[in-house]
């Protein structure tokens, strides 16, 4: 792939629920290579949805996407395969229960990748010790805290080696003295250049790692700005009122 | 009541030949064994693959199982039973029908199948609500990690539902066993039929059926003690109540 190529490429897609719901109307976004872009806005805007349609686990009407190059919609694409390179976190962890912490890390990479189990085993305990987790290995999900089974989910994502990461409001579920853990990882991941698209409202991460802030309301992506000018000078109401909400507490 | 008791009766010669009355009730209880056993196969393969094509989201998917469900659970098992095993033979084509009348052990592959389908039904509605109480963010989980439908339901999906449907899974395998009872009005020698015959040729009714009840009660106690030693191996440190 073209190394300027943007790694997400959006352009004017459109989804509706039924005929009478749009969710998503006429988005447009590029996520280049390294860049770490920031979704935020108001409750039922349709953020999920829109980070949802990049690994296709929505399907959206109209409009293009295309991750990697490959476009969604293309003849003959193979969804799993794609999706084996795009790693996603959950607002609710989603680790599989019935597998320790090594197995959830593990499994994709040997069913999905078909990885042998020692060079899986490897990547996993490397990760596991990437998000500082080595002494919860043989542990199953429900034995960890929310904030740990969330850095759990992070590092099965990576262990996939995914072109970029997917993040839906990774922290919102957690109890606020676990946040700092979470996003202590992700602003690691960011500076090492990892590719990221984050849906979240956590503003002092933005500023710290975000290059660009998009803020959707209404199915819109509204603004679409950097950083800098993002929190500098916000020029739509919306955003502005949205940011004062979100700031002020 | 002008009745002998005889508790001696299980250890007198029956007067088939073979044995006391003691061997006509074990061999009774291998065959009620054995169809249970082939039954409860079926059941559960049949079952989870019903239970996940109700579970997709695709309406035909769920008019096909809806249909095969409501079939087998709404027609009483004794009908289901004549019906494959009567019924079945005179409609499809003549070599098969004749194939399947000749068939050695036509009694026990019936009553076996046909109670194997009957018990599908229940299993498959069990597997689906068992599939539907899992977190929706599962499936999503494991197809955003790559995973194709088959491997998400295989890897992720099923090993939970089938810890969350065990207690009611313990029950289906206990109405499997008992409900094999039926088979005796195919013909098939199985614990009941034997018991029955015992009555016939002694006139010990008493003796006969309370061993058949002890019996059966026996069973049924092993069957679900083997399957809360089951669920005690596969409850998950830390997850739910347990
Ligand atoms: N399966 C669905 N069918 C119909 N409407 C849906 C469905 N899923 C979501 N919606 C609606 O689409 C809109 C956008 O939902 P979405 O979850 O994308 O919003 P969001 O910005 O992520 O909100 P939140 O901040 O609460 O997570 C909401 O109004 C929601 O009610
Ligand atoms: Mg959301």
């Amino acid at each position: 792939m073209n190394a300027s190529a943007p790694v997400i490429r959006m352009q004017h897609v459109s989804k509706w629920y039924n005929p009478h719901f749009q969710v998503l109307k006429d988005c447009s976004l590029d996520v280049t290579r390294g860049e770490v872009v920031v979704v935020c806005g108001p409750s039922g805007s349709g953020k999920s949805t829109l980070i949802k349609t990049v690994n296709a686990l929505e399907p959206f009407q109209q409009g293009t996407i295309s991750v990697d190059g490959i476009d969604l919609h293309g003849k003959g694409v193979n969804l799993p395969r794609l999706r084996a390179r795009v790693g996603m976190v959950f607002q609710h962890f989603e680790l599989f229960p019935h597998l320790s912490v090594l197995d959830n890390l593990d499994i994709a990479q040997r069913k999905v990748l078909g990885r042998e189990r020692e060079e899986a085993r490897a990547r996993s305990v490397a990760l596991l010790k990437r998000v500082d987790l080595s002494a919860h290995a043989e542990k199953f999900p429900g034995q960890l805290s929310g904030g740990q089974q969330q850095r759990v989910a992070i590092a099965r994502a990576l262990a996939m080696d995914p072109v970029v990461m997917l993040f839906d409001e990774p922290t919102s579920a957690l109890d606020p003295e676990m946040v700092s853990e979470v996003l202590d990882v992700m602003v690691q991941l960011a500076r090492e250049g990892m590719t990221m698209m984050v849906v979240t409202h956590e503003m002092g991460f933005a500023r710290k790692v975000a290059h660009r802030v998009v803020f959707m309301d209404q199915g819109e992506i509204v603004v679409d700005a950097p950083k800098e000018e993002f929190f500098g000078a916000v020029t739509n109401e919306r955003a502005r009122v949205f940011l004062s909400k979100i700031l002020a507490h | 009541m002008n009745y002998h008791w005889n508790w001696g009766i299980y250890w007198e010669a029956s007067p088939e030949g073979t044995g006391s009355y003691a061997d006509m009730l074990w061999s009774g209880l291998l065959v009620t064994l054995e169809v249970s056993a082939i039954a409860w196969v079926i059941a559960l393969l049949i079952g989870a693959a019903m239970g996940v094509v109700r579970s997709l989201p695709s309406p035909w998917a769920k008019r096909i199982s809806g249909t095969y469900i409501e079939l087998l659970r709404n027609i009483p098992l004794l009908v289901q039973l004549f019906l494959w095993y009567f019924v079945m033979p005179e409609l499809v084509p003549d070599a098969w029908g004749d194939w399947l009348k000749q068939m050695p052990d036509a009694p026990f592959w019936n009553s076996a199948v046909g109670l194997g389908l009957f018990m599908s039904a229940r299993v498959a509605v069990q597997v689906s609500t068992g599939i539907a109480a899992l977190p929706r963010g599962q499936q999503a989980a494991g197809t955003a990690l790559g995973f194709t439908l088959p491997q998400t339901y295989w890897y992720v999906l099923l090993p939970m539902a089938f810890r969350v449907i065990l207690p009611p899974l313990t029950s289906e395998l206990i109405n499997t066993i008992k409900n094999s009872s039926v088979a005796l009005t195919i013909g098939l020698a199985e614990l009941t039929a034997r018991t029955r015959a015992m009555q016939e040729f002694s006139f010990q009714v008493f003796e006969a059926f309370t061993a058949a009840t002890v019996i059966y009660l026996l069973l049924n106690l092993a069957a679900t003690w083997a399957m809360r030693l089951l669920e005690r191996r596969l409850r998950l440190p830390g997850y739910g109540a347990g």
